[in-house]
C-alpha cells in the first residue's frame, strides 16, 4: 500500500485550482486561436479577439478568467493500492477548495438550493470517484460555471429514436441554448448508461483535451458529424452569428439497458477551465 | 463593424432611441450591479411600498456578481451573467424608469415588448471576458444587501466599457435569425 500525506494533496490541489482559474488551458487557447483564424464574421472575430486578450490579461494580472469561478467538480482516479494519511479524500479536496477560493479571491458561488444562502467557501464539492487497480492517484479539476450548466439537458429516449434521435437532441439543446452558455462552447455528450450515468459521461467528456482523438471509432464519427452540424447552426462566437459557435464535441458511449437510450448534453463555456495533478 | 458610440449614464430616452441592435457602445458613468438575489429583494421592497436601493430613472443595471477584489484593485473579474433569469423582475423595473440592462444571452418576449413600450435597451457584454472587462471599471462601492456578498448591489463607475446593443427600443434584435436552421 502506497501512502500519500493528505497535506501534500491539499496543497497541490489548492495550487491546481488557483492555476486553473487564472490560466486558460493550452488546448483551449489553441482552439480559440484556430477559431479566430477560421471565423469569417466580423462580430465573431471581435468576440474571439476579446476572449484571447482576456486570457492574456487574466494570466498577466493574476485575475480569474471569469467572474463565475464555478462549482468545484473533481474526477478522481484512485488506485486501490494507495491511501491518504492524515485525512480522507473528500475532506482533503474540500479543504483545498475552501483554501483556494479564499486565497485566490475566487467567487463563492455555492448556495442552499431553497433558501439561497451562500455556503461562504464554495463548498461542498462535487466528487466523481473511480476506483482502479494499481497505486496511482490522479485528481482532475473542472470549475463549472452556472450559465453553461443551466443550458445542459438529459433525455431518456426509446431505442427506436436511434442514432438520428441522439443527434437531433444534441442539435436541439445547443440551438435552444444559443448565446446563453457563452459560445464558442464545448459540447460533452453521454450516450447510454443509466439516468444518472449519462450526464456523468457527458461531463467527464469535457475533460478530454481538445484536439485529442476519441479512441472509440463510433464516438469519433458522431463527434465529427455533430461538430459540423452544430457550427452550421450559425450561432457563432458570443451567439452573434458566425462559423465558430462550437469548438468541439466530445462523445462518451456506454452500453445501456435494452429498453433505454439515455442521452445527456453537458455544455461547457468558452472559459473551459480544467487541469489535473497526479500523486 | 460600425464605429463604437460613446454614451454616458444616466441614459435619456432620446439617446436610447438613436441606438440600433448591433451597434457597439462604449459606456461610461454610474452603473449598478444586481443579479438574481438582489432582484428578488428589490421586488420585495417595491411590494412593501419602499424605495429601491438606488434611483431607477435613467439607470443601467449590470447583471454581475464579481470576484472579490484582490489587494490594490477596485474589483475582481467582472463579466456578465445570463440575463433571462432576471426577466421575472426586469419589466417592472423598466416600467419604473430603468433605462437599460447589461448581460448576456436571450430574453423573454415580455421583456422585449417592455423595452419597446418603455423605450429601453438591452446591452450585451462578452461572456468569458471578465478579467478584460474589469479594466473598464474604475470604482466600486457597496450600496445595499452586504449579506448577499457577490450578489450585493454595487455602484460602479464605468470608463468606456464595451457593449453591443442586443435589443433596441424599436424591437430590433441582434440575435435575429439565429440559429439559422431549426433543429
Amino acid at each position: 500500500m502506497r501512502l500519500v500525506p493528505a497535506d501534500t494533496v491539499r496543497q497541490r490541489v489548492t495550487e491546481l485550482i488557483l492555476a486553473v482559474s487564472r490560466e486558460l488551458p493550452p488546448d483551449v487557447a489553441r482552439a480559440l486561436a484556430a477559431a479566430h483564424e477560421r471565423e469569417r464574421s466580423p462580430r465573431g472575430r471581435e468576440i474571439l479577439r476579446q476572449l484571447r486578450e482576456n486570457a492574456a490579461c487574466a494570466a498577466a494580472e493574476g485575475l480569474p478568467l471569469c467572474q463565475d469561478t464555478g462549482s468545484a467538480v473533481f474526477f478522481v482516479t484512485h488506485g486501490e493500492d494507495v491511501r491518504l494519511t492524515g485525512g480522507t479524500l473528500r475532506d482533503t479536496l474540500t479543504r483545498a477548495t475552501a483554501d483556494a477560493y479564499r486565497m485566490g479571491y475566487l467567487r463563492n458561488s455555492m448556495c442552499h438550493p431553497l433558501t439561497r444562502a451562500n455556503t461562504g467557501d464554495n463548498t461542498p464539492i462535487v466528487l466523481h470517484l473511480d476506483l482502479v487497480p494499481g497505486d496511482g492517484l490522479t485528481v482532475r479539476f473542472l470549475p463549472k460555471g452556472g450559465g453553461a450548466e443551466n443550458m445542459s439537458a438529459c433525455a431518456m429516449f426509446a431505442p427506436a429514436k436511434g442514432r438520428e434521435g441522439v443527434k437531433n437532441f444534441v442539435r436541439r439543446v445547443v440551438a435552444e441554448a444559443g448565446p446563453n452558455p457563452c459560445p464558442p462552447v464545448i459540447v460533452g455528450v453521454g450516450v447510454g448508461g443509466t439516468f444518472d450515468l449519462a450526464p456523468s459521461l457527458a461531463k467527464e467528456a469535457l475533460l478530454r483535451p481538445l484536439g485529442s482523438p476519441n479512441p472509440d471509432a463510433d464516438a469519433a464519427l458522431l463527434e465529427q458529424e455533430l461538430l459540423a452540424e452544430l457550427n452550421a447552426l450559425g450561432i457563432g462566437p458570443g451567439g452573434l452569428g458566425g462559423d465558430c459557435g462550437c469548438l468541439a464535441v466530445h462523445v462518451r458511449l456506454h452500453p445501456c439497458h435494452i429498453a433505454s437510450l439515455p442521452v445527456a448534453v453537458n455544455i461547457q463555456c468558452n472559459s473551459a477551465r480544467h487541469g489535473e495533478v497526479s500523486f | 463593424m460600425s464605429q463604437p458610440v460613446c454614451l454616458t449614464t444616466p441614459l435619456t430616452k432620446e439617446r436610447m432611441a438613436a441606438l440600433r441592435a448591433g451597434d457597439l457602445v462604449l459606456l461610461s458613468g454610474t452603473v449598478y450591479t444586481a443579479r438574481d438575489a438582489a432582484h428578488r429583494r428589490i421586488a420585495d421592497s417595491l411590494d412593501r411600498g419602499e424605495e429601491p436601493p438606488f434611483p431607477l430613472a435613467g439607470s443601467v443595471i449590470y447583471y454581475l456578481g464579481p470576484t472579490p477584489p484582490p489587494p490594490g484593485r477596485v474589483i475582481g473579474s467582472a463579466g456578465p451573467t445570463t440575463s433571462y433569469r432576471m426577466d421575472a423582475y426586469a419589466p417592472r423595473l423598466h416600467e419604473l424608469g430603468l433605462a437599460a440592462s447589461i448581460g448576456k444571452g436571450k430574453r423573454s418576449q415580455e421583456l422585449r415588448d417592455c423595452l419597446r413600450r418603455c423605450g429601453g435597451v438591452y446591452f450585451g457584454a462578452t461572456g468569458g471576458a471578465a478579467a478584460l472587462l474589469s479594466r473598464h471599471i474604475i470604482s466600486s462601492e457597496l450600496v445595499a444587501y452586504p449579506d448577499l456578498d457577490t450578489e450585493a448591489v454595487r455602484r460602479l463607475e464605468f470608463q468606456d466599457f464595451p457593449v453591443i446593443v442586443l435589443y433596441d427600443a424599436h424591437g430590433g434584435d441582434a440575435f435575429a435569425g439565429l440559429p439559422k436552421a431549426s433543429a
